[in-house]
């Protein structure tokens, strides 16, 4: 591996992305106006009544009575919860509006939650007797919850098309038969394309999310550097997809493709627009071989739970062992491919 | 003289095709070495294989005297080559000075840049980007990237194709004063012309074989010791024309002799005017025309 040959290349593709204003606009616009678009859309809560969370804290020993009198007003959704922390949790970023333990003749609200005030206020004859505990969070919007998703799924066509069309692109035209007649390696040429595209990849990514932030004012419980970690390791893993997917291929046709039978799957199946949560256990297996999914899914958990890189280590670990896979294969296939 | 590069038994097979049939000859230092042929000859497959950019069938191809195997040649090899391609693209958005200096960064040695832009005459474009660039400012960024680490060695490979006639003379020109520098120069070329003017050493191909190979010098005094004689049409009496089986070609008789002198008096002894006569020797397209029949710019 000669550092000088690697890093020419390297600023070379970097030049010509940045130079390539309508690749570069779309970049970091596409994100932006769709996540403005999201905003707009779901700009009201979406929600056809308040939610109360019921949990009982005792198997099998349901409080029917209890249940029945405060089922009876109108438009309030009840949600059974079987564990009072998952419950909370979700009082937490006010997905729903009361937290009720009929068994222990408790129950919670959101002090930061406007809706939690009100339901409180239309069950305060019923919550006679009943310990009141509060607890605070923020709410999480729509836009918070799909950011994660956008970015990831803004990542992937950036990744794919940016290494695996150029690739076929650079073969066709045969500027990698032009590199091929000089001392430069596959090894130098595949680095320095896998890792221009990262750094494009980060760069951007970075800057759309700040440039969204500073006009949505993003929820983040999480740390911003594992944000960063998972957001490299899940560039990297498409990238090297991307790789996998051009290494022989000389057609535009083909590579077109299939980029679009690898990306669209991940566009519908990953989470990035809504949770699968609920689905067929078969099409949430197979979600779980799709790379953006554990983009999608770890970032999610950093940006709303909070969790650390150790939390979502079985995201972390898909990431790295989809990427040494893809990246073996991809560079054991790879062609130069001048023969005619 | 050290012989540069060696061909020995190359044969190439694509899919159902044999694009170069066991073809061998010697590349001498510092000689400008010919592949001449019409589209489809195997030239360009020949010129790959040496470069190694493609793999041969059988034979072997060593580069003074270290075998390549036709494999990608090994990184030694690499630096003391240049290459330009017939058909080849270049890095989009980058100028014609930051290709420079990307193909430089691949070569332990370079020409200095400065001696590379003079010599291909790249001043006026140095700045502009790749795809601005007119055929021939192409063409001369294409031969100084074959040129960057001052190979021993050059394959050019249809340089003037696509370029006019005043572009072509021009590239005739640097590449004459890279052979004024004892360089090695392969070169594969359709034009009979350009061969004329630039190759010490040529082998014609057809089909993917040799068919002849030689000096210019040596291939024309082994196949023609005649000149021709041209006529307007007008001027020559059918009778003669058809009596002595002279060729009538469009709008003129074409008359081949080997005694010029002898000819032109058997012409003004049958009162047969001499205004518009023109005599001219054989050259390569003859040659080429004599030996496969084919004519070479409408071959394809």
């Amino acid at each position: 591996m000669n550092i000088k040959r690697f890093f020419a290349v390297f600023k070379a593709r970097n030049i010509e992305f940045v130079r390539d204003k309508s690749s570069l606009g779309w970049n970091l616009f596409f994100p932006v106006l769709l996540l403005m678009g999201f905003s707009f859309i779901f700009s009201g809560d979406g929600r056809p009544a308040y939610k109360v969370g019921w949990v009982e804290e005792v198997e099998n020993i349901s409080d029917k009575t209890q249940h029945d009198t405060f089922t009876e007003t109108k438009f309030i959704d009840f949600i059974d919860y079987e564990k009072i922390e998952s419950a909370k949790a979700k009082l937490n970023r006010h997905a729903v509006d009361l937290v009720i333990a009929p068994q222990s003749k408790r129950y919670w609200i959101n002090k930061e939650s406007t809706k939690s005030y009100l339901v409180e206020k239309i069950f305060s004859d019923k919550l006679q007797g009943y310990t009141r505990l509060e607890i605070s969070g923020k709410k999480i919007r729509y836009v918070d919850w799909v950011l994660p998703g956008i970015l990831g799924m803004n990542m992937m066509f950036s990744c794919l098309f940016g290494v695996g069309y150029v690739i076929v692109r650079y073969r066709k035209n045969s500027v990698l038969k032009r590199l091929k007649a000089t001392p430069l390696t596959a090894l130098e040429f595949v680095a320095a394309q896998l890792l221009s595209r990262l750094f494009i990849v980060m760069f951007t990514s970075i800057l759309v999310y700040a440039g969204c932030n500073f006009l949505f004012n993003f929820f983040m419980l999480g740390s911003y550097f594992d944000l960063f970690i998972i957001g490299m390791l899940g560039a990297f893993c498409l990238i090297s997809l991307g790789l996998l997917v051009a290494c022989r291929s000389k057609s535009d046709e083909l590579i077109g493709g299939l980029l679009n039978v690898t990306s669209w799957p991940m566009m519908m199946l990953s989470g990035v627009w809504f949770s699968l949560e609920g689905s067929p256990s078969a099409l949430q297996t197979f979600a779980d071989f799709l790379p953006l999914t554990h983009l999608v899914a770890g970032a999610r958990e950093v940006i709303t739970q909070g969790a650390t890189l150790s939390d979502i280590s079985y995201h972390v670990n898909c990431l790295l062992l989809m990427s040494v896979i893809f990246l073996s294969i991809g560079s054991y296939l790879f062609s130069w491919n001048t023969e005619r | 003289m050290s012989v540069a590069i060696c061909v020995q038994e190359l044969t190439k097979h694509y899919k159902g095709i044999t694009a170069v049939r066991n073809i061998s000859f010697n590349v001498e230092q510092g000689r400008c070495f010919g592949l001449l042929g019409p589209n489809g000859a195997g030239k360009t497959t020949t010129i790959e294989l040496m470069e190694g950019i493609i793999s041969p069938t059988s034979g072997n191809i060593s580069y003074k005297n270290e075998s390549a195997q036709g494999k990608k040649v090994d990184e030694t090899t690499s630096q003391q080559i240049g290459i330009q391609f017939q058909h080849t693209a270049l890095q989009d958005f980058l100028t014609v000075k930051e290709t420079l200096n990307l193909f430089s960064s691949f070569y332990e040695r370079t020409l200095p840049q400065e001696q590379l832009i003079e010599l291909c005459d790249l001043n006026d474009f140095l700045n502009r980007d790749n795809r601005l660039l007119s055929g021939g400012q192409r063409q001369r960024l294409l031969l100084a990237l074959a040129l960057i680490n001052d190979p021993e060695i050059i394959f050019l490979d249809e340089p003037t194709t696509g370029l006019d006639p005043h572009a072509r003379r021009n590239f005739w020109q640097l590449i004459n004063n890279i052979k004024a520098q004892n360089k090695t120069i392969i070169l594969t070329t359709h034009y009979m012309d350009e061969a004329e003017q630039l190759c010490d050493d040529i082998v014609i191909m057809d089909q993917g074989e040799i068919i002849e190979a030689g000096t210019p010098h040596q291939l024309l005094n082994k196949h023609f010791n005649e000149v021709f004689i041209y006529l307007p049409t007008e001027q020559v009496p059918q009778i003669l024309v058809a009596k002595n089986n002279w060729n009538k070609l469009e709008g003129q008789i074409e008359i081949t002799t080997r005694n010029v002198e002898k000819t032109l008096a058997f012409l003004m002894s049958s009162k047969v005017s001499l205004a518009g006569l023109h005599v001219k020797s054989a050259n390569l397209d003859d040659l080429f025309l004599k030996l496969t029949g084919n004519s070479l710019r409408g071959a394809k």
